[in-house]
């Protein structure tokens, strides 16, 4: 079965000045049809980059991708019609209403919102109550929802979402998600990227990626499989004191903050309850240690320690 | 005190570390004190001008000779008659023309009285004021000469004739002016920043990925600032012609085609800046340091390109507003067709055709 | 530690026109304390902040800041605070050094002292090598943190971090917390906002806004019990689902 997206060996550098920067190395994936693919990772790892080479807006140092099964260095013309694109920040005009930002994409598209209306129907409900008003007048949730849309008028095959939660307030987030689970019903392919970790779980596979490299590759559930070691999560009443009485604690590999709990990994050999027992001095009120299933996050931090 | 003291230090580091803007606060200055010093000037020198000489003596041969050891003047032509001269005004190898009538040396000798008379192209009146001024003067430091030590001081009368602009009316050279200026400024500057502000915007990247040919995008993107040159440049002659009294003495549809080809080479030159811009900022410098500001010094409508050291005169051919100025002064106020300007024209078009290729090429299809 | 409020508000409220983006807002921040300032894009929270750093005059209602008011004395409370945001840390074109001479400059401490808390800063922060690059060259992460300790040069009672760790991998985020935590050790008074739900958690108390009010204020153990959640992501989710202003 031919994948939706491909990359084989992508390297890319940049040269600014006297500097070279490196921003991807060895970039190699498969994305299936119908999938819903995640890459999550901060800043700095690449995710745009490789995203602009997948749309073929720039070309790889090294290495090729292929989209929809066509080539992104020679294909690139057939790969812009079946492609929807939504960098980051959105890239609408401002100054143009939501109707006239939608009926221009469909139109680069040869197409019509009409013809396509069932498409976006879902989403395109949810603002059209504003559609005489001014883009830049919208709210980012509005804005990341009027982008979206346009990006999927002309039924692209593949569609790409660069970072479209960024910026956007946890309520918006949540609802942005829901609306690509739907889109999957219809036969998209969805490549988003995000630095938020806690979407990755909503993806039905997700690439890890952390400094131009690909860290793992693998479904959430798995990803948080292949945690090394077991997880143990403790509370107390001053968790600042707690941090620092772990993190002098021969025994800890790992003490990290995370909510409500911090996250603990024990060196080679040691076993909890010699940890329990050097707590349980009484200066931690309100203490509690439990075992927890990893989550990516924390499968994250540990790639990135290694 | 200090932190005013550190802000400056810190605003000093940034200004140093920017080479771009750098070589603009050096580098400009230096270069336009240059040009401004050595080249641009309102003096006249080395103008071409002709000789219609009806008399053919003495005193004839000696003013000649003057005018061409004065280095205002370069002796071009010996014209042989009044057809001639017409069509050498019309062909713009002159700017002024000496016209000795027949038995001037006689007239002098015997009647105290003889004329001189000076024709000038006042398409740009100033030129033409200096020009006479200048011939009268040599003029007249002959009839001094003639005079030492005669009681009776004889009289040399010069007569000033100023060709299509009699009344010297500074809006004849201005108009044509503008019109370029208008042109370059609205087509290249406005087409460059529209071009790199949807870079900016990153609106340029999701219209780049779509099936739209970037061809169209281009052409889009020219054709609004098309039709705002060419309503510009009715309203410009409608002014002149009514609020004036500018003539457009030549066809109207040549001078309208004229303007079209000039609107759409500064068109292309939008399109060109706008590929080596990063920023609107930067294409508005490049339109306003590389284009705008040679347009104004160099088409000639401030400062005659013949004054200029030879080195600026070859650089000015490649501003096509000069070019566009000279077929416009020509057109309407001299009133030639296209049998005069059929060269500019073409040298014009050519431009035209280079920068299109050029331009189109290096309008990227990619982010880099 | 002092009972008296390292941040009082009364009644605070700002008005663009007929638009209230900040409808009289009252609470106190205590001294030492880890203050999360809550709120989806357009509830007010940018504006609020922003008043309290002295950028911007409060239409209607009373402020006092590290004990100085907020109408009357702006310029004091500008000397005893500090501020660092996601959008503008330091600058790109300066080194660490530059950037911190500076910034100790504007502050007015004295040459000694910035020579002495810069060379802790980069001890600290392990940076010693890249003092003279310029900071554009760091990885974001740095950059952030870097931009924290600079913002504390100059021993201010209250810092403002407005997002301070928006795209920043989850290690350096958590490294970033573990100074903040230091720094309210040390009795310094941390006014935080974020997106992120987990470090809302690791604030002393939290408020959050909507459509320009303060509806919740308490601990965050506090709230996911009167909400009936397991964390803060649902309180804000709850909450900010009420809100009507950002699709208006």
């Amino acid at each position: 079965m031919e994948y939706a997206v491909r990359a084989e060996g992508i390297y890319k550098s940049f040269h600014t000045g006297s500097v070279q920067l490196e921003a991807l190395k060895n970039i190699s994936l498969s994305v299936q049809r119908g999938e819903l693919f995640g890459l999550i990772g901060p800043d700095g790892a690449g995710k745009t980059t490789l995203f602009r080479i997948f749309t073929t807006l720039m070309l790889a140092t090294k290495g090729n991708a292929w989209v929809d099964g066509l080539e992104v260095i020679g294909d690139y013309e057939e790969i812009r019609k079946r492609v929807g694109y939504m960098p980051g920040k959105f890239s609408l005009y401002q100054d143009l209403t939501v109707e006239e930002n939608l009926s221009f994409f469909a139109t680069l598209f040869d197409t019509s919102l009409e013809e396509n209306y069932d498409l976006v129907k879902d989403i395109y409900r949810q603002i059209e109550p504003f559609k005489h008003r001014r883009a830049g007048a919208l709210s980012g949730g509005m804005k990341q929802k009027l982008a979206l849309s346009c990006a999927l008028i002309h039924k692209p095959s593949v569609l790409f979402l660069d970072e479209p939660t960024t910026g956007v307030d946890a309520v918006s987030r949540k609802e942005f998600w829901e609306l690509l689970r739907n889109l999957q019903q219809q036969q998209i392919t969805i490549v988003v990227s995000t630095p938020y970790m806690d979407e990755a779980s909503m993806c039905d596979r997700v690439a890890l990626m952390q400094e131009g490299r690909i860290m793992e590759i693998d479904s959430p559930d798995e990803i948080t499989k292949k945690f090394e070691k077991p997880l143990w999560a403790a509370k107390a009443k001053n968790m600042y004191q707690l941090m620092s009485t772990l993190r002098s604690n021969d025994g800890v590999a790992t003490c990290y903050p995370f909510g409500q709990f911090h996250h603990i990994t024990l060196k080679e050999n040691i076993e909890i309850e010699t940890l329990r027992k050097s707590l349980g001095g009484g200066e931690h009120l309100d203490l509690t240690v439990q075992q927890i299933e990893p989550t990516i996050e924390d499968r994250f931090m540990e790639l990135m320690n290694q | 005190m200090k932190q005013f003291l550190y802000f400056i230090r810190k605003e000093f580091y940034h200004l140093l570390r920017d080479r771009r803007t750098l070589f603009i606060l050096f580098g400009m200055p230096i270069t336009q004190i240059l040009i401004f010093g050595f080249a641009l000037t309102n003096e006249v020198k080395n103008s071409a001008i002709a000789i219609l000489d009806n008399s053919k003596d003495e005193a004839t041969a000696a003013i000649i000779h003057q005018l061409e050891a004065s280095q205002y003047f370069d002796l071009l032509l010996n014209i042989n008659s009044n057809a001639e001269l017409e069509s050498t005004f019309q062909q713009g190898k002159i700017r002024m023309a000496v016209v000795f009538p027949e038995q001037f040396q006689r007239s002098l000798l015997h009647n105290n009285l003889a004329q001189v008379q000076l024709i000038a192209d006042a398409t740009d009146p100033n030129v033409a004021n200096t020009l006479t001024t200048y011939a009268t003067s040599i003029i007249m430091d002959y009839q001094q000469s003639l005079s030492n030590g005669i009681p009776i001081p004889l009289m040399v009368n010069t007569e000033m004739r100023m060709l299509y602009n009699p009344q010297m009316k500074g809006s004849y050279n201005f108009v044509p002016g503008v019109m370029a200026m208008v042109l370059m400024l609205v087509g290249a500057m406005m087409t460059s920043i529209s071009i790199v502000r949807e870079k900016e915007l990153g609106t340029m990247e999701v219209i780049l990925v779509s099936p739209i040919v970037p061809m169209r995008i281009i052409i889009a993107k020219m054709i609004p600032y098309l039709i705002l040159s060419m309503v510009n440049i009715a309203s410009i002659l409608l002014l002149s012609v009514y609020a004036l009294d500018v003539p457009i003495r030549g066809s109207l549809v040549l001078l309208v085609a004229e303007c079209f080809l000039f609107t759409l080479t500064a068109l292309a030159l939008g399109l060109l800046i706008s590929s080596v811009s990063g920023s609107q900022q930067v294409a508005m410098l490049i339109s306003l340091m590389g284009l705008f500001l040679p347009t104004i010094m160099f088409s000639g409508f401030m400062f005659p390109v013949e004054n200029m050291p030879i080195p600026l005169q070859v650089l000015s051919n490649l501003v096509p507003a000069k070019w566009f100025y000279y077929i416009v002064k020509d057109v309407m106020i001299k009133g030639t067709g296209l049998k005069t300007v059929w060269m500019e024209t073409l040298i014009l078009a050519g431009m035209l055709v280079v920068l299109l290729t050029v331009s189109i090429r290096k309008f990227k299809v990619r982010l880099e | 530690m002092s009972s008296q409020p390292s941040i009082s508000v009364s009644k605070l409220t700002k008005r663009f026109g007929d638009f209230t983006a900040v409808d009289e807002i009252t609470f106190d921040v205590h001294q030492g304390e880890i203050f999360g300032f809550l709120g989806a894009n357009g509830a007010g929270k940018t504006t609020a902040m922003r008043m309290l750093c002295g950028l911007s005059l409060p239409t209607s209602g009373t402020a006092t800041v590290a004990g100085f008011d907020l109408s009357s004395e702006p310029e004091q409370i500008k000397k005893s605070i500090g501020y660092m945001s996601q959008k503008f840390s330091l600058y790109e074109d300066l080194t660490i050094r530059e950037n911190s001479r500076f910034y100790g400059g504007i502050y007015g401490l004295k040459d000694q002292q910035i020579l002495q808390r810069t060379q802790e800063m980069l001890d600290h922060l392990k940076l010693e090598s890249q003092a003279d690059t310029l900071v554009k060259s760091l990885p974001l992460g740095w950059k952030q943190k870097l931009s924290f300790a600079v913002a504390l040069m100059h021993d201010p009672k209250i810092v403002f971090l407005d997002e301070p760790t928006g795209g920043v991998d989850p290690v350096t985020r958590r490294e970033f917390w573990t100074m903040i935590y230091a720094a309210a050790d040390r009795g310094t008074t941390v006014f935080v906002t974020t997106h992120y739900m987990d470090e809302a958690e690791y604030c002393d108390r939290v408020s959050i806004m909507v459509d320009g009010k303060v509806q919740a204020l308490d601990t965050p153990s506090a709230l996911s019990k009167q909400f009936g959640t397991k964390g803060m992501t649902e309180v804000f989710i709850q909450l900010a689902r009420k809100a009507t202003r950002s699709d208006n």
